[in-house]
């Protein structure tokens, strides 16, 4: 027997154009939680899709208890005893609970589900885990947290001896977490071996016993968890001092641009109010699920507001659809740049002049000629990665993607722009110059507001902090007087407040 | 929470049930203007003429269920219909469940190769079905030599098939017979086998299906024999129910199978779909074709009429989906 | 900001392998093809010993065999391009139809009336498919315009039941839209050449077209880029039903009547011309130019077949394998390239 449970050694993963994974090396001993960490865009979640057989390693070895084994699909792994958790819930919403946990190993006897069975057995599960649903509920009707909750009751039901988790806290309130680490170490107890992915420091400390360390698709290290310190993880996740990364400008800022009052939209969030001036970057942050994406989008005309007022240079506005925004000089750099922000088979030229064409040409004619010179002009500005103006947008790295938003940004004539999770799987380099932008930006008087769940970019680059938490404002920080623990403090305010009045 | 949950699960059951409330009211209303709907002649000859209907609707729910859409079943069923009538019109011996059996063979075939080009092809549903949708009823056509098969050429045995009533003893008409033992097989392989429920997976979430280790391309390829399957044993009802094959029988029956299949909440992007709603929806397009013309309805109103259910029935099941997610939404605690 | 060290080339690099490769040559060659069969198979002119198929009014006479119906492959293309699809424009045809030869026979308006009527009509029913697609957006438009393709046909057969509304041969000038021509050219053929350029131009040339290739490739993105993506919707599903009433119009002067059982199956076959003109259901892809090249081939084929009494039937087989083909050869062709290349 080998002193590894799973045992990965120099595996590399290559999409067309990237190299996802490079050399990677991974050991997990028995009954051992060990974190994995990383940023962005390390590799982590390709990593384990080659872990789980969804994705077949171009190079490298995987053992098993000191045995080489060639997951053919993700069947294998599951009969080899190997669950996880994706960051991105993969359930079916229109099916129930119990179908959820036991889809691909459903109790059969004779060729017949065992509807009542499995119930049962589901229901188990979920008390275990405390959760407050019934196995017959409908999947798409439960919270984040609750899929959550189904997702760890499926990989107890397979009875996994490895368990990975990816990213399992992200969405969960600390009361919810401290269940989860409950939930972990009883699994460990029980025999399991866990791999746990977050970006929480806290977790790793709780939990964890190893924790390995990737960058930019490379494997760095891995470090008994007793006697490291957060400086250490941090500079084996980034690679250098977080400080020179945030080039931030001293700017003079002018007066206010823009104001939302109360802003309320029903179920999402609640009362909202800050403002932002010339030249500043206002960070809005909270965790996950807090409402901020919610609030700019209905700032910039998405979905509409059920109450509020939003004012620009002192004029209450009304918008209604995103060309109302645009033509009030809010900008937005969406969330999710593939999907919301580029148009990925279209070359970068004309990804660029897509909201400014009718400005171009005549409001009715295009004019190829105007477009493609400002569209070279923008995109040199931003130093994009690219050779031509007709290179496929899909063809370029996140980093490249999202400096072509950028300069699709500066195509229109803004007077705010509105930065949701702008360095979001962005190798570092790339951060780097897209924190520069900002710099420049707010240098040349732009109001900006950036959202952020990266603790160091908020504190890095904001003037001014707006913290958010499960739907309303709770708390806003100057510059220099913001902190790491100021800023989650009010970012749980919430439901640390409910925690404690039930215990 | 336990509330929520409960709510949900009411709404969503009742879907089902009010579906049959709206059916009854109709049936009801029918038989007050007319009593002869209601007499066992009539419903007798409602359930047989539509039993096809019926069993089609099942193989085209499980194509909605995973995310396609088939209009090619009519020329499917011309096509496994006319081969059954033209070996039973130059082999006058054959047997009846030869015959079907052809049927349905042939109908397998034709949806197999239809999924093998949607799986592997990577054709989109619409077009590969409308592709094979001129093909097979151009191959109808050249099959009998633009002849149609008349009464007369189709073996007694044959034609007293869809008249009989032996397969149950002298209970029910074969036909519905036939139908009801579809719809027992396919509550049962929808619910309690694995494949069903693979058909369920695919459709509310392929990525996740993949994950979890299912084959999609093979489960489409299967949904589509399936539904040529159908279409198989459909054509040979259909030859024995008109006693006689023609070039152009079952053309634009597709749309009436939609049709039956979302009145019964089915849901066209895939993952939804119940073997008692689709009964639920076929039978009301068979009470509209039978009962509107019984109260004086006159047919040529039938087509606008099914045309405005469809379309206020999926409005309505938007405009239902929108205040529960409203009402979700307010319930949430900010 | 910042370096400028790169430079990024802002000119288009023009290839001949690229050119040649485009989906409109193959297209060409096909027509090509159709039109070298159509000339073999063709009769002999008796008085000039020539295949009748090789004379300019054979050519045109050719035309107006299917021209009616690519009146409305032309917003269909546009429709594709949307990633949307609608099928109820044979029913719209149909109602269209319909309603202007009964405003003719039965209310005794003038004939320019009753047309105009029927453009209303038609745009009508292309706002109510647009309208209803735009406030509900949740629906799919395939069950949308599959439930009013049942009720526009319906509305029809209400009005006119399993009569034909006839007569309409008694005004001249409508008989001549149809069968009236300029020298050898007939009168539909010059207005869809004219209609055929307006729509390639605004699809390719005008903000608009940018538009809706930008809403087929990515609906959301393009809705975060500002552009009014329901509106436009609507907008087309309204043009569209415009068109299918040009068409009605034109069917109506073709055969003197109308039917509630005309013009079905019209939306397949329009369907059919676009995407083998190489604009991909999936939306945001393809050229005008191959739609305008793929109408022509089938209608040629179906002539040319026509001419050697290939009956309808082989027809059908033809151009339904022709149409699979022409989707899934891409498709095919595409993984082949890229396994020569990593290879």
């Amino acid at each position: 027997m080998s002193e590894y449970v799973l045992e990965l050694k120099g595996i590399t993963k290559i999409f067309p154009g990237v190299k996802a994974l490079d050399n990677v090396h991974f050991q997990l001993k028995p009954g051992e939680i060990h974190a994995l960490m990383g940023e962005n865009g390390a590799g982590k979640s390709t990593f384990i899709k080659v872990i789980t057989g969804v994705h077949k390693a171009e190079e490298g070895e995987m053992y098993l208890d000191g045995n080489l084994v060639h997951f053919k699909g993700p069947k294998d792994a599951q009969a080899a005893g190997i669950a996880a958790i994706y960051q991105h819930v993969t359930s079916y919403p229109q099916l129930s609970v119990t179908e959820n946990i036991f889809m691909g190993h459903e109790k059969v006897k004779k060729g017949r589900i065992q509807w009542k069975e499995m119930n049962q057995e589901a229901d188990e599960l979920l008390k275990q885990l405390n959760a407050d649903f019934k196995s017959t509920d409908e999947m798409g009707t439960l919270s984040v947290a609750q899929q959550q909750m189904v997702e760890i009751a499926k990989a107890l039901s397979m009875n996994a001896r490895i368990i990975i988790m990816d990213e399992p806290t992200a969405s969960l309130t600390k009361r919810e977490s401290e269940e989860l680490y409950r939930i972990t170490e009883k699994l460990r107890d029980d025999g399991a071996s866990i791999i746990f992915i977050s970006h929480r420091f806290e977790d790793m400390y709780r939990l964890a016993t190893k924790v390995t360390v990737f960058r930019d698709s490379k494997y760095i290290g891995s470090y008994d968890v007793d006697g490291i310190t957060n400086d250490d993880l941090i500079t084996a996740m980034v690679g250098r001092e977080i400080n020179d990364l945030f080039p931030k400008p001293e700017v003079k800022i002018g007066e206010e641009v823009l104001r939302v009052e109360n802003l309320s939209r029903t179920g999402y969030f609640k009362d909202v109010s800050f403002a932002v001036k010339k030249g500043e970057i206002l960070g809005l942050t909270g965790l996950v699920g807090a409402g901020r994406t919610e609030v700019v989008q209905t700032i910039f005309g998405i979905e509409a507001y059920d109450s509020g007022r939003i004012y620009m240079n002192g004029k209450q506005v009304n918008i209604k659809k995103p060309l109302d925004a645009m033509n009030l000089g809010i900008g937005l750099l969406p969330e999710d740049r593939q999907l919301q922000g580029l148009i990925l088979d279209w070359g970068i030229g004309r990804n660029i002049t897509l909201p400014v064409i009718g400005d171009l040409g005549n409001k009715l004619l295009t004019n190829e000629k105007k477009e493609r010179a400002r569209a070279k002009e923008l995109a040199e500005r931003v130093d994009t990665k690219a050779v031509t103006l007709f290179d496929k947008a899909s063809s370029l790295s996140g980093g490249n993607q999202q400096k072509v938003v950028v300069a699709k940004l500066l195509a229109s004539d803004l007077k705010v722009i509105i930065l949701d999770e702008p360095t979001k799987g962005v190798d570092v380099g790339a951060k780097a110059a897209i924190y520069e932008i900002m710099g420049e930006l707010a240098k040349q008087g732009y109001a900006i507001i950036m959202i952020s769940s990266e603790m160091p970019e908020i504190l890095g680059m904001s003037d001014r902090i707006v913290v958010m938490c499960d739907g309303r404002v709770t708390g806003e920080l100057m510059r220099g007087e913001a902190t790491q623990e100021g800023i989650l403090e009010k970012a749980m305010a919430k439901t640390q407040k409910t925690t404690e009045a039930v215990e | 929470m336990e509330k929520k949950g409960f709510d949900i699960k009411k709404l969503t059951s009742s879907r089902e049930a009010s579906l049959a409330v709206v059916l009854l009211v109709l049936c009801a209303f029918i038989a007050f203007r007319n009593a002869t709907f209601v007499t066992p002649k009539n419903l007798n000859n409602m359930f047989v003429n539509y039993a096809i209907y019926m069993i089609l609707a099942l193989g085209m729910m499980c194509v909605l269920v995973i995310g396609e859409i088939d209009i090619s079943i009519g020329s499917t069923i011309a096509f496994s219909g006319m081969s059954a009538a033209l070996i039973l019109r130059d082999h006058q011996g054959t047997p009846t469940l030869v015959a079907f059996l052809i049927a349905i063979a042939v109908g397998t075939l034709c949806g197999i190769v239809i999924g093998i080009v949607i799986a592997r092809g990577k054709v989109i549903s619409i077009i590969a079905t409308l592709g094979f949708m001129n093909i097979l009823r151009g191959l109808t056509y050249l099959l009998a030599k633009n002849q149609w098969v008349a009464a007369y050429q189709v073996t007694e045995g044959f034609k007293s098939f869809a008249t009989g009533k032996y397969l149950t003893f002298g209970l029910i008409n074969n036909l519905i017979f036939v139908a009801i033992i579809c719809y027992i097989i396919f509550f049962y392989f929808l619910k309690y086998t694995r494949t069903g429920r693979k058909i369920y997976a695919v459709g509310s979430n392929a990525e996740a299906a993949q994950v979890s280790g299912i084959n999609i391309d093979k489960v489409r390829v299967m949904v589509y024999g399936i539904m040529g399957m159908l279409c198989g044993l459909s054509g040979a009802l259909w030859v024995s129910l008109y006693a006689s094959a023609q070039g152009d029988m079952a053309s634009g029956i597709e749309m009436d199978i939609i049709a039956a299949c979302v009145i019964g909440g089915v849901s066209l992007t895939g993952g939804r779909g119940s073997v008692v709603g689709v009964l639920l929806g076929a039978l009301t397009i068979a009470v509209l074709g039978n009962g509107l013309p019984l109260i004086g309805v006159s047919q040529f109103w039938l087509d606008a009429i099914k045309g405005l259910i469809i379309i206020v029935a999926v409005i309505l099941n938007v405009v239902l989906q929108r205040s529960m997610d409203k009402n979700n939404l307010k319930r949430r605690e900010i | 900001m910042a370096k400028q060290k790169r430079v990024i080339i802002a000119e288009q690099e023009f290839s001949w392998k690229k050119f040649f490769l485009k989906w409109e040559w193959f297209l060409v060659l096909i027509f090509i093809g159709v039109n070298i069969l159509n000339f073999y198979v063709s009769p002999l002119d008796k008085t000039t010993g020539l295949p009748i198929y090789m004379s300019l009014s054979g050519l045109f006479n050719a035309t107006l065999s299917f021209l009616e119906k690519a009146f409305i492959a032309l917003p269909m293309a546009y429709i594709l391009v949307l990633g949307d699809i609608d099928i109820s424009v044979g029913s719209i045809v149909a109602l269209s139809a319909v309603v202007m030869a009964e405003s003719y026979n039965k209310l005794g308006l003038p004939m320019g009336a009753c047309v105009i009527i029927a453009l209303l009509v038609g745009t009508l029913c292309g706002f109510i498919n647009g309208f209803i697609l735009t406030k509900f957006t949740e629906l799919a438009p395939m069950i949308v315009t599959l439930g009013t393709q049942i009720l526009f046909r319906g509305i029809a057969t209400i009005i006119l039941k399993d009569q034909a509304s006839q007569g309409l041969t008694n005004v001249n000038w409508f008989s001549q839209l149809y069968w009236g021509k300029l020298g050898p050219v007939p009168y539909i053929f010059i207005i869809f050449i004219i209609c055929a350029f307006i729509f390639g131009f605004v699809l390719h040339k005008t903000t608009f077209g940018r538009r809706l290739y930008a809403i087929g490739s990515n609906r959301v993105a393009a809705e975060y880029a500002g552009i009014q993506v329901q509106k436009i919707r609507c907008i087309v599903f309204t043009i569209t039903g415009t068109f299918s009433a040009v068409t009605a119009i034109f069917l109506a002067s073709c055969m003197g009547s109308a039917r509630p059982n005309i013009a079905s199956g019209y939306e397949l076959d329009a369907i059919s011309m676009v995407v083998l003109g190489g604009i991909s259901t999936a939306g945001g892809k393809g050229n005008f130019v191959g739609a305008i090249i793929a109408i022509f081939i089938i209608g040629f084929l179906r002539y040319g077949l026509g001419l050697v009494n290939v009956s309808s039937q082989v027809m059908l087989v033809i151009i339904g394998t022709l149409l699979i083909c022409a989707v899934m050869l891409p498709n095919l062709n595409l993984k082949g390239l890229l396994k020569k290349k990593t290879a």
